[in-house]
């Protein structure tokens, strides 16, 4: 079968996923949360409660609550997201982009760390070098997210800006002042890419630099597990008869590794990367949130903190709909990779 | 003399111990000669043609000896040197042709990045384009060589898509596209099955013969040493423990060790009892004192089970046994 073939099989496959995703959740939303929360405050008299449910079909059966869910999801209309003062969609159209850009960022990082030091680790198998490097790495994955990010967030803001040295700003996407007086028009919500195609170099930097210290804290807890994933096949893949091949019909070392073992080493990276770059678009809560990152993670700590149900559904989905899309990617990319991969 | 090896002693260091994998190989190799390298599994074979290329895994080491190619000890020469060595003068045919392809590139890449670099002609054109044109082309008529069919249209597949008898035949035609001196067959047909076995065998026997080529033959199967081989070298526990003319070795075997395993070969001309050699391999680990077969040889004695036998001759033979040697 041909990829794309298999590409749209696929994609029509991620329908039922999503089913499957939007029934769940809309269960247990509907036993753990009330809906009505987020249209009924202290205020509302109680003679008007049964016009608003009324209004939003609760007063009908559970399955037919669940098709009217389903028509609004597929008209975007997502429900008010009271955490945020507006409806839901709204909240995500601000906040996905800001996501977006934090992980790209972050993603950037592991992958152009990550995956040299596996490599120098597999080659230098054992060696000084070797140890330090896994020491690194398993520090990454053990590291808690909140006690790494205070720590950065004091050395390398609050510590300098004392000792009245330049510092990296600690928190927010841009500097609010700085954004009045160079205002960006929103393209594609992402701050950076927006304000360089118009030109406007002191936003895109200052964006820049907010993002280093946020990126840095989720990049270093993914990079460990890309460098153990990269040494460990890398070093299975030296092991390789066809290597040895590579070494006996006089090529140099140098093509060796980094043409014919490093594309095959590369395949498990792949899948890994994959998955974390699906996990960071889905938000980094604890990170968005020390850091009063507007993305989506931040906006799911306050949906769950107030019980806005809408806000938690709409995030589920969404974050469901981008793991499923990536993991096809992955797939194709894999295809690419692998030449014994037929779909 | 094309390639002379003396006393090799090769140790591999692991988390049991010292293996002693090879100790004290010696044999010689004439130009146009194929010399035909037979033992069980363990017995050192391979060890000692990935000694010859350098090609060890990083746990292994030469401890002694040498390995004379062409009037030049390899293991003296930088490892530059050795690359070119390893890609223009001795070409090794492995094992599994299966597993010595790189899975994630066209045969076309594998086979053009072997001739870039190692081929004299092209290596030594400026145009790029031009020498993938003219490497290409060398390619097919290798394939062709080796009698494969339509090698426009394999070189654009990738391993997968071949079967093992195709694969093993690209592999040959890369070894031989390099005009080597020296080419080592490490079980080179023991992967394929038998028709596709003596395919490859012909098509080694005709380039070996155009050429004039050194073949050092590496096998478990007497058969093939039989039908191929001008010289025979028997391998016990690390060691030539006999070598000599084809015929002499295997008509008239003289070391008990190759007795023992003549006697176990089962035989189409006549009704035979097959007797197999009593005991296991010897733990190269802890390896025996004296000649390495002392335990399981019905003819030992004292002197075998403390001194290690020299090479003696005997009926044009060199053996490794205190039988022979007035002693």
């Amino acid at each position: 079968m041909k990829l794309y073939e298999y590409s749209i099989r696929r994609i029509f496959l991620l329908i039922f996923v999503l089913l499957g995703v939007t029934i769940l959740t809309f269960y247990l939303s509907r036993i753990v949360l009330n809906p009505l929360g987020a249209y009924v405050t202290e205020r509302t008299r109680p003679e008007a409660i049964p016009a608003i449910e009324k209004r939003l079909g609760l007063d009908k059966p559970f399955y037919i609550q669940y098709i009217i869910y389903l028509q609004d999801l597929v008209t975007f209309n997502w429900g008010w997201s009271r955490v945020a003062h507006m409806p839901v969609i709204e909240a995500l159209f601000y906040r996905f982009p800001a996501t977006v850009e934090l992980a790209i960022a972050s993603f950037i990082i592991i992958i152009l760390v990550g995956v040299p030091l596996g490599i120098i680790s597999a080659l230098k198998n054992n060696s000084v070098v070797d140890h330090a490097i896994r020491i690194f790495s398993l520090t990454g994955i053990s590291i808690p997210v909140f006690w790494l990010a205070l720590t950065l967030q004091y050395s390398f803001s609050y510590l300098p800006k004392v000792a009245g040295l330049p510092s990296l700003p600690s928190n927010g996407r841009v500097d609010a002042l700085l954004y009045q007086q160079y205002p960006v028009n929103r393209i594609t919500g992402l701050m950076i890419f927006d304000s360089l195609i118009q030109g406007n170099f002191i936003i895109a930097s200052d964006a820049l630099l907010h993002l280093i210290l946020p990126a840095m804290t989720l990049a270093f807890l993914s990079i460990g597990a890309v460098t153990r994933v990269a040494r460990s096949s890398m070093l299975e893949v030296l092991r390789q008869d066809y290597i040895s091949t590579a070494r006996a019909y006089g090529l140099p070392e140098r093509m060796v590794i980094y043409k014919y073992a490093l594309k095959n080493a590369m395949i498990p990276v792949t899948t890994l990367s994959g998955l974390l770059f699906g996990g960071l678009l889905a938000g980094a809560i604890i990170t968005e949130s020390i850091f009063a990152f507007p993305g989506m993670g931040q906006l799911t700590v306050f949906a769950i903190s107030s019980n806005d149900s809408y806000t938690i559904m709409a995030f589920t989905v969404l974050a469901s709909f981008i793991y499923v899309l990536i993991n096809l990617l992955v797939d194709i990319v894999y295809a690419k990779l692998d030449p014994r991969i037929k779909y | 003399m094309l390639l002379s090896v003396r006393d090799l002693i090769v140790e591999f260091y692991t988390y049991r111990g010292i293996v002693h994998a090879l100790n004290g190989v010696s044999f010689d190799l004439d130009k146009g000669e194929v010399l035909g390298l037979a033992g069980e599994t363990g017995s050192g074979k391979s060890v000692t043609a990935f000694s010859i290329q350098r090609l060890l895994p990083a746990n292994a080491k030469i401890v002694s000896g040498k390995i004379v190619f062409d009037g030049v000890d390899l293991l003296e020469l930088s490892e530059e040197k050795m690359r070119e060595i390893r890609g223009q003068r001795i070409a090794t045919i492995f094992q599994d042709p299966h597993t010595y392809l790189n899975p994630v590139f066209k045969i076309e890449r594998q086979f053009l990045d072997v001739l870039k670099y190692n081929d004299p002609e092209i290596k030594a054109l400026e145009n790029k384009k031009e020498a993938e044109r003219i490497a290409f082309e060398k390619a097919v008529e290798m394939l062709k060589k080796v009698k494969m069919p339509a090698p426009e249209r394999v070189l654009k597949m990738y391993p997968h898509e071949l079967s093992g008898g195709m694969k093993q035949r690209v592999l040959l035609a890369m070894a031989y596209s390099l005009t080597p001196d020296l080419i080592i067959a490490d079980e080179a047909t023991t992967a394929l099955d038998v028709t596709i076995q003596a395919q490859v065998l012909e098509i080694m026997k005709e380039l070996q013969k155009e050429k004039n080529l050194s073949v050092l033959l590496i096998t478990h199967d007497l058969g093939v040493i039989a039908e191929n081989c001008q010289k025979a070298a028997i391998m016990y526990a690390g060691r030539v423990v006999e070598i000599g003319d084809v015929k002499k070795v295997l008509i008239s075997p003289k070391h008990p060790y190759t007795q023992g395993l003549l006697k176990a070969l089962p035989r189409t001309d006549k009704e035979v009892e097959l007797v197999g050699i009593p005991g296991t391999v010897p733990d190269l680990v802890n390896p025996p004192t004296g000649c390495a077969f002392n335990l399981r040889c019905p003819y030992a004695k004292e002197i075998c089970r403390t001194k290690v036998p020299p090479y003696t001759l005997e009926e044009g033979s060199t053996v490794a046994c205190y039988l022979y040697g007035g002693k």
